[in-house]
Order: C-alpha cells, then structure tokens, then sequence
C-alpha cells in the first residue's frame, strides 16, 4: 500500500515539476476562464436571473477542465514516455491517480482565481457553491484522466475529448449547478459524491485495460 | 375505428410486414454465404497449409 | 426440422421477430382500446418497448465489453460493437417516436419535462461518441479494450443520468405538462407486452443479421489472403 502511494507521489510530483517549469497548461487555463466568465457576462441578456450566471460558472469550469485534461497526456504520448511509464513497475492505476491528482491540482489552481472573479462579476459565492466545486472537481478529474488516455491513443485526439467528456459531464453539471442553485444543496452534493465514487472505482479499475496496449 | 384509422393501421402492417420480409431474405441469404465462405475458407486452409 | 432450426438460427430469429411485430400492430390497432388521447396514445406501445429495447442493448453491448477485458474471448469486441449500434439505432427511434408522441400530445417537438426522452438524448450523445473513439483507433486489442471499458462507463452512466434527471427538474424551470404515467388495463397490458416482445426480437434479429455480415467480411478477407 505505502509503496503504491508512493508511486503515485512520484508520478504525481514528476507532473506538477514539469508544469512548474513548462508553465504551459495553468496559465492557459487561467487566462480561459477569465477570459470565458467575460464572455457569459456579454452572453447573458440584462434581465437574466442570478441564477442564470450560476449556471454559466458550471460551463466555465467544464471547459477549463477539458482544457487541462486535452494537455494530461500529451506529453506521454509526443515523447514515448508512456512506454516508459508502462515498463515501470508500478500498478498501473498508480498512474491514474498521480494523474487525477495533478490535474486536480491545475483545476484547483484555476479556481482559486475563477471563483472570485465570478464573485466579482456575478454574484457571490456561498459554501455550497465551494463544496459542489470541490466534489465536482473530483468527479471532472477522475473520469476525464481515463477519458483523456483513450482520446490520445487515437488520431483525431483534441476532437475527441470533448465528444468523449460531456456526455459524462452533464451529471456533474446538475449536481454543481443545483448545489449552487436549490434550496436544498445537501441532496445535490450527496448525489456529486455518488458519481465520484462511483466513476472515481470504475476508473481506477478499468484504466490499466485503457494504457495497454 | 373509422374508417381512416383503419387505413392508417392496414399502412403499418403492410410496412413493417415488408421490412421484416426482408429480413428474413437478408438472414437466409448470409446464412447460406456463411456455410459457403465457410467451406471455402477450408478448401484454401487445406490447400495453404498442405 | 430442429436440425433445419439448428443451422438456420437467424433466419428463425428474424421469422419470429416478424411473427410478433404483425402481432404485435394487430393488437395495437385492433385490440387495445382507445385512450382519451385517441389514436395518437398509440404511439407509447412502440416508443416505450423501443426505448426498453435499446436499454436492453447497450446492457448487452457492456456485457459483451466485460467479456473482452475479463475473458478475453475473440468475438466479443465485435458482438458489443454491433449490439452498441442496434442500441444507437433504437435509441434514435425512441427519440423520433418520442418527440411525434410529444407534437401529438402537447404540441411541442420537444419538451425537457419528459424525462425518459431526455435520458435518451443524453445516452444517444455518448454512444455516438462511441462511433468516434472506435474509429479514431486502429483496429487491435487496445481498440478492443478501449471501446470496451467505454461501453461500461456508459451503463453506469445510465441509472447516474436518471437520478441527475430527476434532480434537475427541481430546479429547471418547471413545464407545465403532466407526466403521463398510465395506469393500464388489461387488454393494454397485454398488447403491450406483445409489443415489448416484438421489439426485443426485432433488435436480436437485426443484431445477428449485422453479426453474421460482418463475420462474413472477416472470413472473406481471410480466404482473400490465404488463396493470394
């Protein structure tokens, strides 16, 4: 168990080390979702409800993530490092979860600026909104790594993701925007916390079938 | 039932009757190619391996 | 005659699947009796057993996908491929029929209160999608694998959607339709029991018969290459 975490602590570090020198992927994602949230502002007609805008932070944020997630192999997959990273003798969903967990990371990362933005140009941001971020950013980060491996095996990779993920992702977006929304967040949340644990165990499952080849 | 109603049921019959017809043709058809590709896939096997 | 029966299982398929279909219109026109909506109700005994029908492919598509990455067995992958794409086809026909239901009973060409037919539209986007992973890849056992686990994400997906459903609604704005939940009689039951059955059999007739032409271009491309 303990050389399993640590695996996944040397994956895990391997990637945000590459991000911290590449800084390619976060900026990029910050930039998006401000740059979005404007968008939605002129997107959204005077008379829109509040809630309206809570809506558009879901979208925000799913896009964002795809962003991150369209980048996740990439660099496996340009520099043969995925041969690499198989031949190791790690359990190979080890590599799903460092994986999850740095694109978790950049996710966050992105957040961290995204949310009081939208406080700022929007409306304010209450703890259910936060909790259904978090739960949600589990969920987005879990089924987009395995998502993300099967889109760049094949050709047509940056056009298949987002095919592959919003389908996914539309549960994730009804649990966020009603935790936002409702008068009862709790059953929105619970139910964020049932898709990640459920897809959370059949990815983590099913990813070794997903890398080999 | 009026008469039209009866028309449109007597539409659906002769429709779907038409395009199951066909799948019975399509279905004996590749079974009979089946057992024939079958025996020719033997024949060369045969023929490749001996 | 078993022996015929024996080697001629598709065609048998396909002669049951047309017995039951004729049985199945009979009733529906003949025998059930009509709704306040009129005859336009008639369209719930075709929509709700194709809507059943492709649940009940895309269950066996994942199936299927189980097999190839538990068992490894060879025809697997292509036995899930073909049961995704009746599963497609017949989704595509619950959303047609469900959207003339919908013009019929309500006017509108689509409503979001429906909470079957958006499900529906949910699951048609990812199993389309399927289309698009499989023939981004080559063929081969990471394709095989790949679609595989697809097709189980995507079963899961299935009962997730439906609680998410359920949950949006309340915060959706409200449409002021009525669900329509019938209550049914006997005679209704009956025919649509027929119907469900006749669904059913037409999906496994179109299944094998998409099978055995598929098969029949492997084994074609293999005798192409042994007698080159």
């Amino acid at each position: 168990m303990n050389a399993y975490l640590a695996d996944v602590a040397v994956l895990a570090r391997k990637d945000l080390r590459l991000e911290l020198r590449a800084r390619s992927t976060v900026p990029a994602m910050l930039l998006f979702v401000v740059a979005a949230l404007v968008v939605f502002h002129f997107a959204l007609p005077s008379d829109s409800s509040e809630l309206a805008a809570n809506g558009m932070l879901w979208v925000a944020i799913v896009f964002t993530a795809l962003l991150g997630l369209t980048r996740a192999f990439v660099a496996e997959r340009e520099q043969r490092l995925i041969d690499g990273l198989l031949l190791a003798p790690c359990d190979r969903s080890a590599i799903w979860l460092a994986k999850t967990l740095s694109v978790l990371g950049f996710l966050v990362i992105a957040e961290v600026i995204a949310l009081p933005a939208f406080a700022l140009f929007f409306s304010g941001i209450d703890g259910a909104t936060v909790a259904g971020v978090a739960l949600a950013d589990l969920g987005i980060c879990a089924v987009g790594t395995v998502l993300a491996a099967m889109a760049v095996a094949g050709r047509a990779r940056e056009l298949l993701l987002p095919l592959l993920f919003l389908p996914l992702a539309i549960p994730i977006v009804v649990g966020g925007v009603g935790a936002s929304v409702a008068g009862e967040p709790a059953r929105y949340l619970g139910f964020l916390a049932l898709y990640d644990a459920v897809f959370a165990i059949i990815s983590w499952a099913s990813f070794e079938y997903v890398v080999t080849e | 039932m009026s008469a039209e109603e009866k028309y449109v049921a007597a539409a659906y019959l002769v429709v779907f009757a038409f395009v199951v017809l066909y799948i019975v043709i399509m279905a004996l058809k590749l079974t009979r190619l089946e057992r024939q590709v079958g025996e020719l896939t033997e024949l060369a096997r045969r023929r490749a391996g001996g | 005659m078993s022996t015929w029966l024996r080697n001629n299982q598709v065609p048998a398929l396909a002669g049951l699947a047309a017995a039951l279909l004729c049985a199945a219109i009979a009733l529906i026109f003949f025998y059930a009796p009509v709704d306040e909506d009129g005859l336009n109700q008639k369209i719930f005994y075709f929509h709700v057993p194709i809507a059943f029908t492709a649940y009940a492919c895309f269950g066996w598509g994942a199936w299927k996908g189980l097999l190839v990455l538990w068992k490894g067995r060879p025809g697997a992958d292509l036995e899930s491929y073909v049961a995704i794409h009746q599963g497609v086809i017949f989704g595509a026909m619950t959303l047609i029929t469900g959207s003339l239901w919908a013009k019929f009973r309500w006017g509108v060409w689509w409503t979001w209160s429906e909470r079957q037919l958006v499900l529906f539209l949910v699951l048609f986007l990812f199993y389309s999608a399927y289309f698009m992973l499989r023939y981004s890849l080559e063929p081969g056992p990471q394709r095989e694998n790949l679609c595989a686990v697809y097709a189980l994400f995507g079963v899961v997906l299935i009962p997730i959607s439906l609680l998410a459903i359920r949950l949006a609604e309340n915060y959706i704005h409200p449409v002021a339709f009525n669900k329509h939940g019938p209550q049914m009689a006997t005679s209704q039951f009956a025919t649509f029991m027929v119907a469900l059955a006749a669904m059913v059999a037409l999906a496994g007739a179109l299944y094998r018969v998409e099978l055995l032409g598929k098969r029949l271009d492997a084994r074609l491309r293999e005798l192409r290459e042994l007698l080159a």
